[in-house]
């Protein structure tokens, strides 16, 4: 044994294979990292567009409110005073601010009108003044305090979304309105806080993204959540007691079980197809409600409950079956009572997830018309499931297509409010899992 | 014990090969191979015995640091190759392993042609200059994996398809094709026939011309016919080391002649 | 009557079916419920049964049933020369649909009495300022035929509600009382409700297949009525999309198939390499500290639902691909393009193809990797070499059902990859060019099936070829990728 290689030398061959080891390793690494990286960006630019959304900007300022405008009888009843539109409260908001700049020493640039000073507040304040007014019809002819939201473009300023440089391109803000802004300011007359009504209040139309909220999408999407549970769990949790635990093995089994592995792989559009064409074409409900969206995302989730619930039907041991039929229980007795019992963790995790992606998911809804404007509540469920209503990944869909930029900030925010979610539901299943998870 | 026909071979060859001192192996907080000295000649087959659960496949895979794969595994005490420390930082294990070649419990031929699971090694370690070389590399192990009639004419078929006592030739003959000095064998019997068995079993006589045999097996019968020199291993502990004959006529430890008759194992 | 106090009806009956059927059964065994046949609550559970499931049955099938009725009977009474020019049978039921719930709102708020509701005549009132007074807004003046099919239109269907009430109710309690009769020491009782619970499981599985069937069914009949109106081979061999609502619209699939394809590719060579090496290093080298935090970060890419990843596209990387790579090399101005969607979806599809990799991978036996490691190969050679080849069937499956999920993805592409079709005769570096926004099969659908729908249209109609010819694409994908997976596991088990 003299002819051999010392194994203290590493030989050209083996160092060769090392660097290639080494590179191998590295590819491996950069995927890993690729992956973690993309997450974080995505996130990222999620949260850093959307977080403005959660605050709002507010405007408090005193406003006249003419009892010879508002109320022309004089006898303060809210039906009659109802025949003045939000055309009527414009100009009274246009005339506070109007007032106030005068107060604190503005002096008004050329060209500058009454108006442009009027539109630093939302469209939408007229509305609010007109809606307060008709609640407490006693201040008419009185002056009062009222917040009111400010313009988008005004909010986006307060955001550090809209500059100057900005606003020499904007049609819809000029450079002189940013300097009232920033008299208003130091007046003490705008304020920035957290923004609740974006959680509750309706959708908006396209000119005023300040006043577009998720109110009505967070519903419709509870309700949606709600049919599906009602509907997907038990007739999940049937269908897999069924083939897991009965079903004899024949070619309608089969087939069964055909269709669900190919049903969990069926592109999401095509239910909204089946939604569309079944559901509301076919069978007459009306569009843009929940319950359809319900049915369809049911039928969409189904599969992953079944899986989930096969697979935990069959991690309950055999012995526990044999020991319920060997004391004279029926099968039927021995799956509901004892197996299903078992199981039920496993379902429940497999359930939430399953809700967790209907939650999310977007396409089939277009197409069922979730996508329309809908500005009013849906009333309380069964009724409401009727009603039109939104879904919240449709209103970030919705969002995105409108025009004016203030509701790129509102979808991301809709988006964040969506992952919340669904962080809370997966963490809710990971807690179950970790709590009831039982080794057998 | 009706099969105990100890291999009366002369082991006049004793040149030590491998040389273990102090081999302590932890699993995680388990103490599995507690202070194992031992010496492994060359051109010999050692057999490694004791009940399931002793650490000898444990050690085995020590002795060419296949240990390394597992996480938890941790080794300590001096193995030498040739006067070598194999743990030694500067030793590749790469390196290691194409002198100390494995066979494995079960045939594992990789799911490719048969020649191209025997010229794996060679190609990889770039021992064939071209391609009549390992032509030749391939013919010669698989001959020596008494192997070669049987599958000379189907070289292209999958190894895969090959019967069980074939299939774990052909990992001999995949092992010998890196010209290894050492070669370990892990009961590589035990997921073969009683024919199978002896074939191999043969194959293992043969390749002690030209290797340093290490046999793990759980069958005492065939320790005692191809291994020169037997140890017995009990409870991670190496409880007799000597010449097969000794070990199996007259066992110095009480343990060793529980198991070798039958009352512990 | 609202449908939940039906419910409560129904469920109420089901209720004291139980007790009366349960009670019943105890009385003709003495109070000794060890004489009866069966436990007491399973004569209790017939009588929900018996109760429940015809009168939900007729129920739902009611429900289902009256508004088609409806639909066609007062469509038929509306004469041909109401409807306008431009208008539409349709349109006018809407109108009709419109009035009757006016109507019914007017009467709950009590604006109109019941009778003067029904025996309103628009010659004496107009209709549209009464109902304009509580809320409902109607686009023009109401013709006498078209009240006349509003008022028909509520009284059939406040009938035939009440007819539902009707027959629901007396099912409900028929049912219930027929079970109760039943309820015998000797009847048994376990074995009739475990039928009927072993048939409402078999209902439940079947399921799956209905909707199959749904899928297929509504996608062909619209289909088959396309065709009627649409050349087939112009749809499956036509190279230009020009969809145009007037009429004499091109409607050939092969420029979306094509974007389809084109975007699908891109995000297949980003998830592919990516998604199998960190599969491969998770699997292969990562220790445990390493896997548990990274394993479950690319996880959460899984569950982040594609709207998101398509705002991403929208906000994020179609804009930074614009200003950094399409116009500076001048290949293109819109940040919608074929490589932001495709980047994108291929972002999306890491996990998919890591985890169904990791578990392909993790199925090759350990014996394998000894067998080479023991054998002087290094970790890589070991991985190339024999588990990736050992793999590849499972790994060719999981690529075809990534393909399938990236085909049949929606809101990425619709977000991401624009509405302008490729244009397959204008050349192929026009046809290549990554940063040209092309629309896909998806996107179409989409765009062809919201906001105002005309269902007599081609234009609308194709979406449902463009549908069945995505359906049986995906179809054919999984079908194909699921067997070749089991085919493989059962290679190695």
């Amino acid at each position: 044994m003299s002819n051999h290689t010392s194994l203290y030398t590493v030989s050209d061959n083996v160092r060769r294979r090392n660097a290639v080891e080494k590179r191998f390793r590295f590819y491996g690494l950069t995927a890993i990292a690729i992956g973690i990286v993309a997450l974080i960006v995505l996130l990222s630019s999620v949260l850093s567009n959307g977080s403005g959304a959660f605050q709002q900007t507010y405007v408090t300022l005193s406003v006249h409110l003419p009892a010879d405008k508002l109320d022309k009888q004089g006898n303060r009843d809210p039906e009659e005073m109802k025949s003045v539109s939000t055309f009527g409260y414009s100009p009274l908001i246009r005339d506070a601010v109007v007032a106030r700049a005068d107060e604190l020493g503005w002096v008004m640039p050329e060209g500058m009108k009454p108006k442009d000073m009027g539109a630093l507040i939302s469209k939408e304040a007229a509305a609010q003044l007109r809606n307060f007014v008709l609640a407490n019809p006693e201040v008419v002819g009185t002056t009062i305090e009222i917040e009111m939201l400010a313009n988008g473009r005004v909010d986006g300023y307060m955001k550090g979304r809209v500059d100057r440089e900005f606003a020499l391109l904007d049609s819809n803000i000029d450079v002189e309105q940013l300097d009232l802004v920033d008299l208003l300011i130091e007046g003490g007359n705008l304020e920035k806080r957290f923004n609740w009504a974006f959680l509750t209040s309706p959708d908006a139309s396209g000119q005023r993204p300040e006043a577009a909220g998720l109110g009505v999408a967070i519903l419709g999407s509870a309700y949606m959540m709600l049919v599906v549970l009602f509907l997907a769990l038990p007739i999940g949790v049937a269908a897999s007691i069924y083939l897991e635990e009965f079903a004899p093995t024949n070619k309608w089994t089969d087939l069964i079980e055909v269709n669900i592995s190919n049903l969990a792989a069926v592109p999401s559009i095509v239910f909204g197809i089946l939604g569309l064409a079944i559901f509301i074409n076919f069978a007459g409900l009306p569009q843009s409600a929940p319950i359809v969206g319900g049915l369809v995302l049911t039928l969409m989730t189904l599969p992953t409950i079944i899986i989930a619930t096969r697979a935990s039907l069959k991690s309950v041991p055999p012995s526990i079956r044999d020991a319920a039929l060997g004391v004279g229980a029926s099968k039927m007795q021995a799956v509901f009572h004892h197996v299903l019992p078992l199981a039920a963790p496993g379902i429940l995790t497999g359930t939430i997830i399953g809700l967790a992606q209907a939650l999310g998911e977007t396409a089939p809804l277009l197409l069922i018309g979730m996508v329309a404007f809908v500005k009013e509540y849906p009333s309380m469920p069964p009724e409401g499931f009727f009603d039109p209503a939104s879904a919240l990944p449709v209103q970030v869909f919705n969002w995105t297509q409108r025009a004016d930029a203030g509701f790129v900030e509102r979808a991301s925010g809709a988006i964040i409010v969506l992952l919340v979610f669904l962080i809370i539901m997966n963490a809710v299943a990971v807690l179950l899992r970790r709590r009831f998870e039982r080794r057998w | 014990m009706n099969d105990m026909r100890i291999a009366e071979r002369a082991t006049s060859v004793t040149e030590s090969k491998i040389s273990a001192k102090g081999v302590q192996v932890y699993y995680g907080d388990t103490h599995a191979i507690k202070d194992v000295d031992v010496e492994i000649d060359d051109k010999t087959v050692t057999a490694f015995i004791g009940p399931s659960g002793c650490g000898k496949s444990t050690f085995l895979r020590t002795l060419n640091r296949m240990n390394d794969t597992i996480d938890i595994c941790r080794v300590q005490g001096d193995i030498l190759l040739d006067g070598e420390n194999i743990y030694d930082p500067k030793v590749d294990p790469v390196q290691l392993r194409a002198k100390v070649g494995m066979v494995f419990q079960k045939p594992n031929p990789f799911p490719k042609s048969i020649y191209d699971n025997v010229a794996y090694g060679p190609r990889i370690h770039g021992l064939a200059k071209n391609k009549a070389d390992l032509d030749d590399i391939v013919e010669k192990s698989l001959r020596r994996g008494a192997i070669w009639d049987e599958v000379k004419d189907r070289l292209d078929a999958p190894g895969t398809g090959l019967s069980g006592g074939q299939q774990q030739r052909l990992c001999i003959a995949r092992a010998v094709a890196t010209e290894p000095e050492v070669l370990l064998m892990d009961e590589p019997c035990s997921a073969l026939d009683p024919i199978a068995t002896a074939q191999v079993e043969e194959l293992i006589d043969d390749l002690r011309t030209k290797f340093s045999v290490v046999i793990v097996t759980h069958s005492m019968q065939q320790a005692a016919r191809v291994s020169q020199k037997t140890a017995f291993f009990h409870l991670g502990n190496l409880v007799e080391f000597g010449e097969t004959g000794q070990i199996f006529t007259n066992p110095i430890d009480p343990r060793t002649e529980a198991y070798i008759t039958g009352r512990i194992g | 009557m609202p449908l939940l106090w039906i419910l409560i009806l129904v469920l109420a009956i089901a209720t004291v079916g139980y007790f009366a059927a349960r009670t019943r059964a105890m009385a003709t065994a003495g109070g000794d419920s060890r004489i009866l046949h069966s436990l007491p609550n399973y004569y209790g559970m017939n009588a929900v049964l018996s109760a429940l499931v015809p009168s939900l049955a007729v129920l739902a099938l009611w429900l289902i049933v009256q508004p088609m009725y409806l639909q066609s009977h007062v469509a038929g009474m509306i004469p041909d020369h109401v409807i306008a020019e431009g208008s539409s049978r349709d349109l006018i039921m809407s109108d009709v649909r419109r009035i009757a719930s006016g109507l019914n709102i007017a009467v709950e708020q009590g604006a109109m009495s019941a009778n003067e509701a029904s025996g309103l005549r628009s010659e004496l009132t107009n209709v549209r300022e009464r109902l304009a007074e509580v809320g409902v807004a109607l686009g023009s003046d109401v013709q006498p035929e078209v009240l006349a099919a509003a008022q028909e239109y509520r009284s059939i269907a406040k009938s035939g509600s009440f007819f539902m009430l009707i027959v629901v109710l007396a099912l409900a309690v028929l049912g219930a009382v027929y079970a109760w009769k039943r309820s015998h020491k000797d009847f048994r009782a376990r074995n009739i409700v475990e039928k009927a619970v072993l048939g409402l499981l078999i209902a439940a599985a079947s399921i799956a297949i209905l909707t199959t069937l749904g899928i297929v069914m509504s996608m062909l009949m619209e289909t088959m009525n396309f065709f009627s109106q649409y050349e087939a081979t112009s749809f499956f061999f036509g190279i230009k999309w020009a969809p145009d609502f007037r009429g004499d619209s091109a409607l050939g699939i092969l420029p979306l198939l094509w974007g389809t394809l084109y975007i699908s590719l891109i995000a297949l060579l980003v998830a592919v390499p990516v998604g199998l090496f960190a599969a491969i290093y998770m699997s292969e080298y990562a220790g445990p500290k390493l896997r548990a935090v990274a394993k479950p970060l690319i996880e959460i890419l899984a569950g982040i639902p594609t709207i998101v990843y398509g705002l991403f596209a929208l906000l994020t990387v179609g804009p930074l691909l614009r200003d950094y790579f399409a116009k500076p090399t001048g290949l293109g101005e819109s940040a919608d393009s074929v490589l932001t969607a495709g980047l994108v979806m291929g972002i999306m599809l890491i996990p998919f193809v890591s985890s169904l990799s990791d578990d392909i991978i993790n199925a090759v036996p350990q014996s394998m990797r000894d067998g080479s490691l023991g054998l002087g190969a290094t970790k890589s050679e070991t991985i190339r070499q024999v588990i990736v080849p050992a793999a590849l069937p499972g790994i060719v499956g999981a690529v075809l059902l990534a393909t399938s999920r990236a085909i049949g993805e929606t809101m990425i592409v619709v977000m991401g990859a624009g509405a302008a079709a490729a244009q397959l005769d204008k050349g192929l570096a026009e046809a290549i060019n990554p940063l040209e926004a092309m629309t896909t099969v998806t996107t179409r659908i989409v765009s062809q099936l919201t906001g105002d729908t005309d269902f007599a249209a081609p234009e609308t109609l194709v979406a449902f070829a463009l549908g069945l010819t995505l359906f049986v694409i995906t179809l054919g994908l999984n079908v194909l990728a699921l067997y070749i997976v089991r085919k493989y596991r059962e290679q190695y088990e």
